[in-house]
Protein backbone atom coordinates (compact mmCIF):
# COMPACT_ATOMS: atom_id res chain seq x y z
CA UNK A 1 0.00 0.00 0.00
CA UNK A 2 1.33 3.43 -0.97
CA UNK A 3 0.81 6.42 1.28
CA UNK A 4 1.88 10.06 1.16
CA UNK A 5 4.20 10.42 4.13
CA UNK A 6 4.26 13.51 6.33
CA UNK A 7 7.31 13.22 8.65
CA UNK A 8 6.65 16.30 10.82
CA UNK A 9 9.25 18.71 12.19
CA UNK A 10 10.63 16.44 14.91
CA UNK A 11 11.62 13.78 12.35
CA UNK A 12 15.31 14.66 12.26
CA UNK A 13 15.67 15.64 15.92
CA UNK A 14 13.63 14.84 19.04
CA UNK A 15 11.42 12.31 17.25
CA UNK A 16 14.05 10.77 15.01
CA UNK A 17 13.58 7.22 16.30
CA UNK A 18 9.89 7.38 15.47
CA UNK A 19 10.56 8.33 11.85
CA UNK A 20 13.32 5.71 11.49
CA UNK A 21 11.28 2.91 13.00
CA UNK A 22 8.04 3.85 11.24
CA UNK A 23 9.73 3.72 7.83
CA UNK A 24 11.55 0.45 8.59
CA UNK A 25 8.66 -1.38 10.27
CA UNK A 26 6.26 -0.04 7.65
CA UNK A 27 8.52 -1.41 4.90
CA UNK A 28 8.50 -4.87 6.51
CA UNK A 29 4.71 -4.78 6.54
CA UNK A 30 4.44 -3.82 2.87
CA UNK A 31 3.70 -0.15 3.42
CA UNK A 32 5.37 2.22 1.00
CA UNK A 33 5.73 5.74 2.33
CA UNK A 34 6.38 8.44 -0.25
CA UNK A 35 7.44 11.67 1.42
CA UNK A 36 5.41 14.72 0.48
CA UNK A 37 7.84 17.03 -1.29
CA UNK A 38 8.00 20.47 0.21
CA UNK A 39 5.72 19.73 3.15
CA UNK A 40 5.47 22.50 5.73
CA UNK A 41 4.97 22.48 9.49
CA UNK A 42 1.35 21.88 10.56
CA UNK A 43 1.65 24.69 13.12
CA UNK A 44 1.08 22.26 16.01
CA UNK A 45 -0.35 23.76 19.24
CA UNK A 46 1.31 27.13 18.59
CA UNK A 47 -0.66 27.43 15.37
CA UNK A 48 -4.17 26.65 16.60
CA UNK A 49 -3.54 28.52 19.87
CA UNK A 50 -2.78 31.63 17.86
CA UNK A 51 -5.30 31.49 15.05
CA UNK A 52 -7.69 28.77 14.02
CA UNK A 53 -7.62 30.02 10.45
CA UNK A 54 -3.81 29.95 10.34
CA UNK A 55 -3.79 26.39 11.72
CA UNK A 56 -6.27 25.23 9.08
CA UNK A 57 -4.36 26.96 6.28
CA UNK A 58 -0.95 25.60 7.30
CA UNK A 59 -2.40 22.09 7.37
CA UNK A 60 -4.39 22.59 4.16
CA UNK A 61 -1.28 23.24 2.05
CA UNK A 62 -0.01 19.78 3.00
CA UNK A 63 -3.39 18.20 2.30
CA UNK A 64 -3.43 19.74 -1.17
CA UNK A 65 0.12 18.52 -1.88
CA UNK A 66 -0.83 14.96 -0.85
CA UNK A 67 -4.01 15.12 -2.88
CA UNK A 68 -1.96 16.01 -5.97
CA UNK A 69 0.01 12.80 -5.38
CA UNK A 70 -3.28 10.91 -5.55
CA UNK A 71 -2.62 9.26 -2.19
CA UNK A 72 -3.98 9.20 1.33
CA UNK A 73 -1.68 10.89 3.81
CA UNK A 74 -0.14 9.28 6.85
CA UNK A 75 1.74 10.96 9.70
CA UNK A 76 3.57 9.27 12.58
CA UNK A 77 3.29 12.23 14.98
CA UNK A 78 0.00 12.34 16.90
CA UNK A 79 -0.07 16.13 16.82
CA UNK A 80 0.58 16.38 13.06
CA UNK A 81 -2.08 13.72 12.55
CA UNK A 82 -4.65 15.59 14.62
CA UNK A 83 -3.95 18.98 12.99
CA UNK A 84 -4.09 17.58 9.45
CA UNK A 85 -7.15 15.42 10.11
CA UNK A 86 -9.03 18.24 11.84
CA UNK A 87 -8.25 20.65 9.02
CA UNK A 88 -9.53 18.12 6.49
CA UNK A 89 -12.67 17.62 8.56
CA UNK A 90 -13.34 21.36 8.85
CA UNK A 91 -12.61 22.01 5.16
CA UNK A 92 -15.00 19.24 4.05
CA UNK A 93 -17.72 20.42 6.43
CA UNK A 94 -17.62 24.06 5.32
CA UNK A 95 -17.44 24.95 1.62
CA UNK A 96 -16.99 28.65 2.34
CA UNK A 97 -14.02 27.95 4.58
CA UNK A 98 -12.52 25.70 1.89
CA UNK A 99 -12.76 28.47 -0.71
CA UNK A 100 -11.23 30.97 1.67
CA UNK A 101 -8.38 28.64 2.67
CA UNK A 102 -7.68 27.66 -0.95
CA UNK A 103 -7.20 31.36 -1.70
CA UNK A 104 -4.89 31.69 1.29
CA UNK A 105 -2.69 28.69 0.45
CA UNK A 106 -2.72 29.18 -3.31
CA UNK A 107 -3.39 25.42 -3.66
CA UNK A 108 -6.80 23.97 -4.40
CA UNK A 109 -7.82 21.25 -1.99
CA UNK A 110 -10.84 19.29 -3.19
CA UNK A 111 -11.16 16.84 -0.30
CA UNK A 112 -10.31 13.68 -2.24
CA UNK A 113 -7.88 12.14 0.21
CA UNK A 114 -7.87 10.87 3.75
CA UNK A 115 -5.57 11.55 6.69
CA UNK A 116 -4.54 8.46 8.65
CA UNK A 117 -2.30 8.07 11.66
CA UNK A 118 0.40 5.43 11.32
CA UNK A 119 -1.12 3.65 14.29
CA UNK A 120 -4.41 3.25 12.47
CA UNK A 121 -2.70 2.29 9.19
CA UNK A 122 -0.73 -0.50 10.89
CA UNK A 123 -3.75 -1.68 12.89
CA UNK A 124 -5.86 -1.80 9.73
CA UNK A 125 -3.47 -4.33 8.17
CA UNK A 126 -4.99 -6.86 10.56
CA UNK A 127 -3.52 -9.23 13.11
CA UNK A 128 -2.95 -12.06 10.63
CA UNK A 129 -0.99 -9.90 8.21
CA UNK A 130 1.28 -8.70 11.00
CA UNK A 131 1.55 -12.07 12.78
CA UNK A 132 2.74 -13.74 9.56
CA UNK A 133 5.74 -11.40 9.55
CA UNK A 134 6.70 -11.62 13.23
CA UNK A 135 10.00 -13.45 13.51
CA UNK A 136 11.01 -12.47 17.02
CA UNK A 137 8.01 -12.39 19.38
CA UNK A 138 8.38 -10.00 22.30
CA UNK A 139 8.05 -12.73 24.91
CA UNK A 140 8.47 -11.78 28.58
CA UNK A 141 7.79 -8.12 27.88
CA UNK A 142 4.99 -6.36 29.76
CA UNK A 143 3.93 -3.13 28.09
CA UNK A 144 1.66 -0.26 29.05
CA UNK A 145 0.28 1.32 25.85
CA UNK A 146 0.04 5.08 26.15
CA UNK A 147 -2.03 7.06 23.63
CA UNK A 148 -2.07 10.53 25.13
CA UNK A 149 -4.64 12.99 23.81
CA UNK A 150 -4.39 13.75 20.15
CA UNK A 151 -4.98 10.34 18.61
CA UNK A 152 -8.24 9.87 20.47
CA UNK A 153 -9.71 13.37 20.75
CA UNK A 154 -11.77 15.12 19.53
CA UNK A 155 -14.47 12.81 18.21
CA UNK A 156 -14.26 14.01 14.58
CA UNK A 157 -10.75 12.58 14.20
CA UNK A 158 -10.37 9.96 16.95
CA UNK A 159 -8.71 6.74 15.80
CA UNK A 160 -10.11 4.74 18.71
CA UNK A 161 -12.16 5.05 21.90
CA UNK A 162 -11.16 8.21 23.83
CA UNK A 163 -11.29 6.55 27.25
CA UNK A 164 -10.10 3.01 26.63
CA UNK A 165 -8.48 2.61 23.21
CA UNK A 166 -7.18 -0.85 22.22
CA UNK A 167 -5.42 -0.36 18.89
CA UNK A 168 -1.88 -0.34 20.23
CA UNK A 169 -2.64 -3.23 22.58
CA UNK A 170 -3.74 -5.37 19.64
CA UNK A 171 -0.56 -4.61 17.69
CA UNK A 172 1.67 -5.27 20.70
CA UNK A 173 -0.17 -8.52 21.48
CA UNK A 174 0.36 -9.75 17.91
CA UNK A 175 4.03 -8.82 18.32
CA UNK A 176 4.08 -11.21 21.28
CA UNK A 177 4.14 -8.77 24.21
CA UNK A 178 1.94 -8.98 27.28
CA UNK A 179 -0.31 -5.91 27.29
CA UNK A 180 -1.53 -4.52 30.58
CA UNK A 181 -4.77 -2.85 31.57
CA UNK A 182 -3.96 0.44 33.24
CA UNK A 183 -5.53 3.76 34.13
CA UNK A 184 -3.59 6.52 32.39
CA UNK A 185 -3.47 5.60 28.72
CA UNK A 186 -5.28 8.73 27.55
CA UNK A 187 -4.21 11.17 30.28
CA UNK A 188 -2.36 14.28 29.11
CA UNK A 189 1.47 14.40 29.44
CA UNK A 190 1.50 18.20 29.62
CA UNK A 191 2.47 18.64 25.96
CA UNK A 192 4.33 21.90 25.23
CA UNK A 193 3.53 23.20 28.73
CA UNK A 194 6.50 21.03 29.68
CA UNK A 195 8.67 23.30 27.56
CA UNK A 196 7.36 26.67 28.69
CA UNK A 197 6.11 25.91 32.24
CA UNK A 198 7.78 22.64 33.21
CA UNK A 199 6.66 22.83 36.84
CA UNK A 200 3.04 22.54 35.65
CA UNK A 201 3.70 19.48 33.52
CA UNK A 202 5.82 17.46 35.96
CA UNK A 203 2.86 16.25 38.09
CA UNK A 204 1.13 15.07 34.91
CA UNK A 205 4.19 13.13 33.76
CA UNK A 206 4.62 11.73 37.28
CA UNK A 207 1.02 10.50 37.37
CA UNK A 208 1.46 8.57 34.13
CA UNK A 209 4.77 7.04 35.25
CA UNK A 210 3.27 6.04 38.60
CA UNK A 211 0.26 4.36 36.98
CA UNK A 212 2.41 2.49 34.46
CA UNK A 213 4.75 1.41 37.20
CA UNK A 214 1.92 0.20 39.46
CA UNK A 215 0.47 -1.84 36.59
CA UNK A 216 3.70 -3.84 36.56
CA UNK A 217 4.85 -2.63 33.14
CA UNK A 218 8.46 -3.11 32.02
CA UNK A 219 8.07 -0.20 29.63
CA UNK A 220 5.67 2.26 28.05
CA UNK A 221 4.87 2.28 24.33
CA UNK A 222 3.59 5.43 22.70
CA UNK A 223 2.80 6.98 19.33
CA UNK A 224 3.76 10.65 19.70
CA UNK A 225 7.18 12.39 19.72
CA UNK A 226 6.21 14.96 22.34
CA UNK A 227 4.61 12.38 24.66
CA UNK A 228 7.81 10.39 24.22
CA UNK A 229 10.05 13.32 25.08
CA UNK A 230 8.01 14.23 28.15
CA UNK A 231 7.82 10.68 29.52
CA UNK A 232 11.40 9.71 28.64
CA UNK A 233 13.54 12.83 29.11
CA UNK A 234 11.53 14.23 32.04
CA UNK A 235 11.60 10.97 34.00
CA UNK A 236 14.94 11.94 35.54
CA UNK A 237 13.56 15.30 36.61
CA UNK A 238 10.42 13.69 38.09
CA UNK A 239 12.69 11.40 40.09
CA UNK A 240 14.82 14.31 41.27
CA UNK A 241 11.97 16.66 42.18
CA UNK A 242 9.50 14.15 43.60
CA UNK A 243 12.00 11.69 45.08
CA UNK A 244 10.81 8.75 42.99
CA UNK A 245 12.97 6.13 41.29
CA UNK A 246 11.29 5.34 37.98
CA UNK A 247 13.38 3.54 35.37
CA UNK A 248 10.72 2.95 32.75
CA UNK A 249 11.95 2.93 29.16
CA UNK A 250 9.57 4.58 26.72
CA UNK A 251 9.38 3.25 23.16
CA UNK A 252 7.49 4.12 20.03
CA UNK A 253 5.16 1.27 19.10
CA UNK A 254 6.92 1.11 15.73
CA UNK A 255 10.23 0.40 17.49
CA UNK A 256 8.99 -2.63 19.42
CA UNK A 257 7.03 -3.81 16.41
CA UNK A 258 10.24 -3.45 14.40
CA UNK A 259 12.09 -5.69 16.86
CA UNK A 260 9.38 -8.33 16.51
CA UNK A 261 9.62 -8.04 12.72
CA UNK A 262 13.32 -8.88 12.97
CA UNK A 263 14.84 -5.44 12.49
CA UNK A 264 18.21 -4.57 14.01
CA UNK A 265 17.68 -2.69 17.34
CA UNK A 266 20.37 -0.10 16.53
CA UNK A 267 18.68 0.84 13.26
CA UNK A 268 15.42 1.41 15.11
CA UNK A 269 17.08 3.95 17.39
CA UNK A 270 16.42 1.78 20.45
CA UNK A 271 19.56 2.98 22.20
CA UNK A 272 19.01 6.68 21.59
CA UNK A 273 16.51 7.26 24.39
CA UNK A 274 17.22 9.01 27.69
CA UNK A 275 16.16 6.20 30.07
CA UNK A 276 18.43 3.18 29.63
CA UNK A 277 16.63 0.64 27.45
CA UNK A 278 19.17 -2.20 27.59
CA UNK A 279 17.83 -4.12 30.64
CA UNK A 280 14.35 -4.22 29.15
CA UNK A 281 15.55 -5.15 25.68
CA UNK A 282 17.46 -8.07 27.21
CA UNK A 283 14.11 -9.50 28.27
CA UNK A 284 13.22 -10.11 24.64
CA UNK A 285 16.62 -11.17 23.32
CA UNK B 1 -31.30 54.05 23.40
CA UNK B 2 -31.17 51.60 20.54
CA UNK B 3 -33.10 48.57 21.72
CA UNK B 4 -32.41 46.54 18.59
CA UNK B 5 -28.60 46.72 18.98
CA UNK B 6 -27.07 43.53 20.34
CA UNK B 7 -25.97 43.74 23.96
CA UNK B 8 -22.34 43.13 24.94
CA UNK B 9 -23.48 39.74 26.09
CA UNK B 10 -25.05 38.78 22.76
CA UNK B 11 -22.08 40.17 20.89
CA UNK B 12 -19.53 38.14 22.85
CA UNK B 13 -21.53 34.92 22.53
CA UNK B 14 -21.93 35.46 18.77
CA UNK B 15 -18.24 36.23 18.30
CA UNK B 16 -17.05 33.18 20.24
CA UNK B 17 -19.59 30.93 18.53
CA UNK B 18 -18.71 32.21 15.09
CA UNK B 19 -15.00 31.79 15.63
CA UNK B 20 -15.15 28.38 17.35
CA UNK B 21 -18.10 26.87 15.51
CA UNK B 22 -19.71 26.07 18.87
CA UNK B 23 -22.86 27.09 20.72
CA UNK B 24 -21.66 28.12 24.16
CA UNK B 25 -25.20 28.96 25.30
CA UNK B 26 -25.93 25.21 25.36
CA UNK B 27 -23.71 24.75 28.45
CA UNK B 28 -25.75 23.93 31.58
CA UNK B 29 -22.82 24.08 33.98
CA UNK B 30 -22.51 20.42 34.93
CA UNK B 31 -18.79 20.88 35.51
CA UNK B 32 -17.68 17.69 33.80
CA UNK B 33 -15.06 19.64 31.80
CA UNK B 34 -13.51 20.93 35.00
CA UNK B 35 -13.61 17.50 36.65
CA UNK B 36 -11.53 16.00 33.83
CA UNK B 37 -9.17 18.90 33.15
CA UNK B 38 -5.56 17.90 33.94
CA UNK B 39 -4.37 21.51 34.33
CA UNK B 40 -7.33 23.01 36.21
CA UNK B 41 -5.24 22.84 39.38
CA UNK B 42 -3.25 25.77 38.01
CA UNK B 43 -6.20 27.69 36.50
CA UNK B 44 -7.62 30.92 37.90
CA UNK B 45 -10.99 30.28 36.24
CA UNK B 46 -12.28 26.71 35.90
CA UNK B 47 -13.24 25.62 32.36
CA UNK B 48 -16.98 25.71 33.17
CA UNK B 49 -16.53 29.20 34.64
CA UNK B 50 -14.88 30.39 31.43
CA UNK B 51 -17.97 29.27 29.51
CA UNK B 52 -20.30 30.85 32.08
CA UNK B 53 -18.53 34.20 31.83
CA UNK B 54 -18.89 34.12 28.05
CA UNK B 55 -22.61 33.44 28.51
CA UNK B 56 -22.74 36.50 30.76
CA UNK B 57 -20.80 38.68 28.31
CA UNK B 58 -17.90 39.32 30.69
CA UNK B 59 -15.30 39.73 27.98
CA UNK B 60 -12.55 41.41 29.96
CA UNK B 61 -12.53 38.77 32.69
CA UNK B 62 -12.47 35.95 30.13
CA UNK B 63 -9.76 37.35 27.87
CA UNK B 64 -7.47 38.30 30.74
CA UNK B 65 -7.67 35.01 32.65
CA UNK B 66 -4.63 32.74 32.94
CA UNK B 67 -6.59 29.59 32.18
CA UNK B 68 -6.93 30.22 28.46
CA UNK B 69 -3.12 30.20 28.18
CA UNK B 70 -2.43 27.25 30.47
CA UNK B 71 -5.00 25.05 28.71
CA UNK B 72 -3.01 22.12 27.26
CA UNK B 73 -5.49 21.51 24.42
CA UNK B 74 -5.84 17.89 25.53
CA UNK B 75 -9.56 18.07 24.70
CA UNK B 76 -10.73 15.86 27.58
CA UNK B 77 -13.37 18.55 28.19
CA UNK B 78 -14.47 18.31 24.55
CA UNK B 79 -14.67 14.53 24.59
CA UNK B 80 -16.73 14.40 27.80
CA UNK B 81 -19.08 17.36 27.36
CA UNK B 82 -22.68 16.09 27.51
CA UNK B 83 -23.76 19.12 25.47
CA UNK B 84 -21.23 18.43 22.72
CA UNK B 85 -19.43 21.72 23.11
CA UNK B 86 -15.87 21.62 21.83
CA UNK B 87 -14.32 23.52 24.72
CA UNK B 88 -10.82 23.11 23.32
CA UNK B 89 -11.97 24.99 20.21
CA UNK B 90 -13.51 27.70 22.42
CA UNK B 91 -10.19 28.06 24.28
CA UNK B 92 -8.38 28.43 20.93
CA UNK B 93 -10.79 31.14 19.91
CA UNK B 94 -10.34 33.01 23.19
CA UNK B 95 -6.54 33.00 22.83
CA UNK B 96 -6.91 34.33 19.30
CA UNK B 97 -9.33 37.04 20.44
CA UNK B 98 -7.05 38.05 23.33
CA UNK B 99 -4.12 38.38 20.92
CA UNK B 100 -6.08 40.42 18.38
CA UNK B 101 -7.52 42.70 21.05
CA UNK B 102 -4.12 43.24 22.61
CA UNK B 103 -4.97 41.66 25.98
CA UNK B 104 -1.58 40.59 27.30
CA UNK B 105 -1.05 37.19 28.86
CA UNK B 106 0.57 37.50 32.26
CA UNK B 107 2.80 35.30 34.45
CA UNK B 108 2.93 31.69 33.32
CA UNK B 109 0.50 32.54 30.56
CA UNK B 110 3.03 34.96 29.13
CA UNK B 111 5.54 32.12 28.72
CA UNK B 112 3.00 30.20 26.65
CA UNK B 113 2.37 33.27 24.51
CA UNK B 114 6.12 33.77 23.95
CA UNK B 115 6.67 30.11 23.18
CA UNK B 116 3.91 30.07 20.56
CA UNK B 117 5.15 33.28 19.01
CA UNK B 118 8.70 31.94 18.66
CA UNK B 119 7.45 28.67 17.26
CA UNK B 120 5.42 30.43 14.57
CA UNK B 121 8.26 32.79 13.68
CA UNK B 122 10.35 29.75 12.84
CA UNK B 123 7.62 28.36 10.60
CA UNK B 124 7.14 31.69 8.85
CA UNK B 125 10.87 31.97 8.26
CA UNK B 126 11.75 28.40 7.29
CA UNK B 127 8.44 26.69 6.58
CA UNK B 128 9.33 24.20 9.29
CA UNK B 129 10.21 24.26 12.96
CA UNK B 130 13.89 24.82 13.76
CA UNK B 131 13.82 23.16 17.20
CA UNK B 132 17.15 24.36 18.55
CA UNK B 133 16.90 28.00 17.45
CA UNK B 134 13.29 28.19 18.64
CA UNK B 135 14.15 26.90 22.12
CA UNK B 136 17.21 29.15 22.45
CA UNK B 137 15.27 32.20 21.39
CA UNK B 138 12.43 31.33 23.80
CA UNK B 139 14.90 30.86 26.65
CA UNK B 140 16.48 34.26 26.03
CA UNK B 141 13.19 36.08 25.74
CA UNK B 142 11.67 34.41 28.79
CA UNK B 143 14.73 35.24 30.90
CA UNK B 144 16.00 31.72 31.53
CA UNK B 145 18.83 31.22 29.02
CA UNK B 146 19.86 27.82 30.40
CA UNK B 147 16.42 26.24 30.64
CA UNK B 148 16.69 22.57 29.63
CA UNK B 149 20.36 22.95 28.74
CA UNK B 150 20.84 19.36 29.94
CA UNK B 151 18.28 18.21 27.37
CA UNK B 152 20.24 19.97 24.66
CA UNK B 153 23.45 18.27 25.74
CA UNK B 154 21.83 14.84 25.96
CA UNK B 155 20.25 15.32 22.53
CA UNK B 156 23.58 16.37 21.10
CA UNK B 157 25.19 13.18 22.42
CA UNK B 158 22.43 11.14 20.78
CA UNK B 159 22.71 12.94 17.45
CA UNK B 160 19.27 14.49 17.89
CA UNK B 161 20.33 18.10 17.78
CA UNK B 162 20.52 19.86 14.46
CA UNK B 163 22.19 23.22 14.01
CA UNK B 164 20.28 23.96 10.86
CA UNK B 165 16.83 23.23 9.55
CA UNK B 166 15.83 21.53 6.31
CA UNK B 167 14.01 24.40 4.66
CA UNK B 168 11.02 23.70 2.54
CA UNK B 169 11.21 25.08 -0.99
CA UNK B 170 7.67 26.30 -0.45
CA UNK B 171 8.91 28.67 2.27
CA UNK B 172 7.69 31.74 0.35
CA UNK B 173 4.25 30.15 0.04
CA UNK B 174 4.18 29.50 3.77
CA UNK B 175 5.17 33.09 4.56
CA UNK B 176 2.35 34.20 2.26
CA UNK B 177 -0.13 32.06 4.22
CA UNK B 178 0.81 34.02 7.36
CA UNK B 179 0.36 37.34 5.57
CA UNK B 180 -3.00 36.45 4.04
CA UNK B 181 -4.37 35.11 7.33
CA UNK B 182 -3.27 38.35 9.04
CA UNK B 183 -5.05 40.37 6.35
CA UNK B 184 -8.29 38.37 6.81
CA UNK B 185 -8.07 38.72 10.60
CA UNK B 186 -7.49 42.45 10.54
CA UNK B 187 -11.15 42.70 9.57
CA UNK B 188 -12.36 40.32 12.32
CA UNK B 189 -15.24 41.45 14.53
CA UNK B 190 -14.88 42.89 18.03
CA UNK B 191 -17.18 43.53 20.99
CA UNK B 192 -17.09 46.18 23.66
Amino acid sequence: MQLAYYPGCSWETSGREYDLSARLAGGKLGLEFIEIKDWNCCGSSAGHSTSRLLATALAARNLALAEKMGLDLTAPCASCYQRLALARHDLLADGQLRKQVNRITGHTFHGNMRVRSILEVVASLGGEHIAARVVKPLRNLKVAAYYGCLLVRPRAVQVDDPENPQMMEKIMAVAGAEVLAWSHKTECCGTSLAMNNDQLALPLVAGILEAASLSGADCIVCACPLCHFNLDYRQKKVNRVLGTGYQLPVFYFTQLLGVALGLEPGRLGLFDHFVNTKPVLQLVS
Amino acid sequence: MNLSAPSNRECLIALVNNESGQQVEKCYQCGKCTAGCPVSYAFDLMPNQVIRLIQLGMKEQVLSCRSIWLCASCAVCTARCPRNIDLAAVMDSLRGMARREGVAATGRGHNVFLFNKNFLQSIKKYGRLFELATMLSFNLKSGRPFREADAGLAMLQRGKLKFSVTRTRGQAEVARIFERVAAVESGAGKCN
